[in-house]
């Protein structure tokens, strides 16, 4: 094949992502499942059929994608190999597995996976589709539902690569860190479809960080899909750390299995338009179910974080709490609709949005919503909007703290509950140190918190 | 130390302080008594530089310095110290931390060193004693899920800690049984010296049983309208703000043309 025709190309708008499709389609190898091509042939079919979300429709009501939309891209060309260590360094740390992406695609080199216990699959979606396509092919593109999803359907339409991690049975397999590192130029922003399988076996444990960061414009378009088998233990992290310009509209789907403990711990700190679907499937009895989320925003920044919880069995408990920060122009969306099936009964659902304002510019839109079909059922929903409370402002002022600080320290403390449920250390470490660089007088409040 | 100079303020367009003056030197203990809605507590809040309260008139002078230029920070770095009436709960800021940044800041404005850690607790766990406090309180945030008694033993905790000059207690001993009341008072009896002045503000004679103080001022209508000794405090136990009150309305009366 001449190498003219695999060239990026620059796609633009729902036809331009479809033709493009047929340039990837013939750069895949090929001995993939024909259940994979099969996968991403109906995403494409059916991106093409419902194009990109308008604010018409009810779940993107509030949110605009036009400069998506109206946006260019190109799939990247550069070696994933050839970016130095030294742009991972800021976001890396200790963990027994490190894979790590550049504008989406494996990057051997600034990958490493240390020695893990028997059976732990630590690897590249692309190189698991190529070497053990059965190992993928029973989860693969199995929960994370694109029918009317149309993010969803163009990542499916362009998955390739990610990561791949699978526990057997009763195995603790330590910690997984997956980076994805993104960058772009004015005119040539590259477009990325991250997409991660975990699966968690009977009665095993998995810590995964999904960090993704990056420079200039991009759009980033993530899919991750986790399974929780019976009794097994999965804590996920995701820090959006993308650059302000950067596109990032990602969904994370759950499939949980009876008496596991799946949590979810969503740090959304960079991007400039920025949407997050969390969708968990509680689909055994006695799951319990953590989704926490915290969104620093300022300048013109937007995120809305788009949660759908499905009871689907008796006995089990989903308890999420998403906190925002707001500061400059900022703009945050919470959605959050817990679905309680017939016949889940005995469900414990709770959930929580609150946010800080801390200019009058900033806006933060709050819609939870419970639908319920069962009758023995506790659920409970609440959200605030507020400032920061002035009694407490000149409580810590009459103690000798700065205007400034108080405000600082304050604000730390509002999003303190969200860094503290944080488990691993160095992320919360990390986090910790965003918040002190990003608060006026963040010194003073190092001190005192 | 303190002088306050025909002080006026009004919240929200209410005049609540009509001109008060009063002058607290070095060392010395004033009470100031007053029904509900005589501006004690105002008066305080004045003092401490909340933005809510306005100031419309008059002087107030710490140490010969314009006190109501400063802000509250600055009140406090020059060593004005309010014990809350409602101490606030501040979910997420640890009550030791916090006050370890707030003694560096005061220590700083001082020109004094920054104290480390080890300094820190081993001051801190004696000022603790003080007010018998438990240690465990030291570790929550501050004053979150505290009971009343532990907020304000709290806030004469905070007050040993900073070893403010001039320390205005709003109140302190509302809500407080026999027993709190009487730790909170050996803790600001111990804190009494001869450059440390205090302004007790206070609805009830019984706290004056415990501190006792050089002068009791009565408050009413936003004016001080009698000043005396520990014995003041006792007639008015005896008499009630009532008739306190009968009192100055035909004095007030008496002095203003009628039916005008």
């Amino acid at each position: 094949m001449p190498m003219t025709e695999i060239q990026a190309k620059t796609i633009s708008g729902v036809a331009g992502f479809v033709a493009e499709h047929e340039r990837f389609q013939r750069e895949l190898p090929a001995g993939e499942p024909s259940s994979i091509k099969a996968l991403r042939r109906l995403a494409i079919e059916r991106f093409a059929a419902i194009g990109f979300p308008t604010l018409r429709q009810e779940e993107w009501r509030q949110t605009n994608v036009a400069p998506i939309v109206q946006g260019t891209f190109q799939r990247p060309e550069s070696d994933p190999d050839a970016v130095s260590p030294e742009r991972m360094a800021p976001f890396d740390f200790p963990a027994d597995a490190r894979l790590v992406f550049v504008d989406g695609r494996f990057s051997a080199r600034l990958s490493s996976v240390g020695q893990l216990p028997d059976g732990v699959v630590v690897a590249s979606l692309a190189q698991a589709l190529e070497h053990s396509p059965q190992s993928v092919e029973p989860w693969l593109g199995q929960f994370a539902r694109f029918e009317s999803h149309p993010f969803v359907a163009l990542n499916t339409a362009f998955l390739r690569d990610g990561a791949f991690v699978s526990v057997p049975r009763g195995v603790v397999a330590g910690l997984v860190h997956v980076l994805y590192l993104s960058s772009g130029e004015e005119g040539t922003a590259t477009v990325s479809f991250p997409r991660n399988l975990f699966v968690a076996g009977e009665n095993s444990q998995l810590t995964i960080v999904e960090t993704y960061a990056g420079t200039g414009p991009y759009f980033t378009c993530p899919v991750t899909e986790l399974v929780t088998g019976p009794n097994s233990v999965v804590d996920h992290y995701k820090v959006q750390r993308e650059s302000r310009e950067a596109f990032h509209m990602s969904t994370f789907q759950v499939q949980a299995d009876r008496h596991s403990v799946p949590s979810s711990h969503s740090i959304s700190l960079g991007g400039g338009l920025v949407r997050n679907d969390v969708n968990a499937v509680l689909d055994g009895e006695g799951i319990d179910c953590i989704l926490n989320g915290l969104y620093l925003l300022e300048g013109s920044q937007f995120v809305d974080n788009h949660m759908r919880v499905e009871h689907a069995k008796p006995h089990c408990a989903s308890h999420e709490l998403y906190k925002g920060v707001l500061d400059g122009k900022a703009r945050s969306i919470f959605s959050g609709l817990i679905h309680v099936h017939k016949g889940a009964q005995k469900t414990d659902a709770k959930q929580s949005n609150r946010n800080l304002l801390l200019s009058r510019d900033a806006v933060a839109n709050s819609n939870p919503q419970l639908e319920i079909y069962a009758d023995d059922v506790r659920c409970t929903h609440g959200s605030t909007v507020g400032q920061l409370d002035e009694d407490a402002v000149f409580y810590l002022r009459s103690r000798g703290i700065g205007a400034e600080a108080a405000r600082s320290l304050l604000t730390y403390a509002f999003a303190s509950d969200i860094v503290e449920r944080i488990k691993v250390e160095p992320v919360r470490h990390a986090l910790e140190e965003f918040l002190f660089a990003r608060l006026p007088k963040g010194e003073v409040v190092r001190q005192a918190v | 130390m303190l002088e306050i100079k025909n002080l006026h303020a009004s919240v929200e367009g209410n005049e609540i302080l009509r001109g008060i003056d009063l002058t607290i030197n070095d060392g010395e203990v004033h009470a100031i008594m007053g029904p509900n809605g005589s501006g004690k507590s105002t008066l305080a809040r004045v003092l401490a530089g909340q933005e809510a309260y306005e100031v419309t008139g008059g002087q107030v002078l710490f140490d010969g310095k314009d006190l109501l230029d400063m802000d509250p920070e600055e009140r406090a770095r020059e060593g004005v110290f309010m014990a809350f009436q409602y101490p606030v709960e501040i979910p997420g800021v640890s009550n030791t931390y916090f006050l370890k940044a707030a003694l560096n800041a005061v220590r700083k404005h001082r020109g004094l060193p920054e104290m480390d850690a080890l300094e820190f607790l081993a001051m801190v766990r004696q000022k603790m004693k003080m007010v018998q406090m438990e240690e465990t309180l030291l570790n929550r945030p501050v004053n979150e899920g505290f009971s009343g008694g532990e907020k304000k033993r709290n806030e004469i905790f905070h007050m040993a800690v900073l070893e403010p000059r001039m320390c205005i207690l709003d109140e302190t001993d509302s809500g407080l049984d026999i027993d709190a009341l009487r730790i909170v008072s050996d803790g600001v009896n111990a804190l009494r010296s001869a450059d440390r002045s205090f302004l007790l503000i206070t609805h009830y004679q019984r706290l004056l049983n415990y501190i006792v103080p050089d002068h009791v001022h009565v408050l009413l209508d936003g004016r001080i309208v009698r000043s005396g000794g520990k014995e003041l405090a006792l007639e008015l136990e005896e008499k009630g703000y009532s008739a306190l009150e009968a009192i100055e309305r035909e004095r007030s009366a008496a002095v203003q043309p009628v039916g005008a």
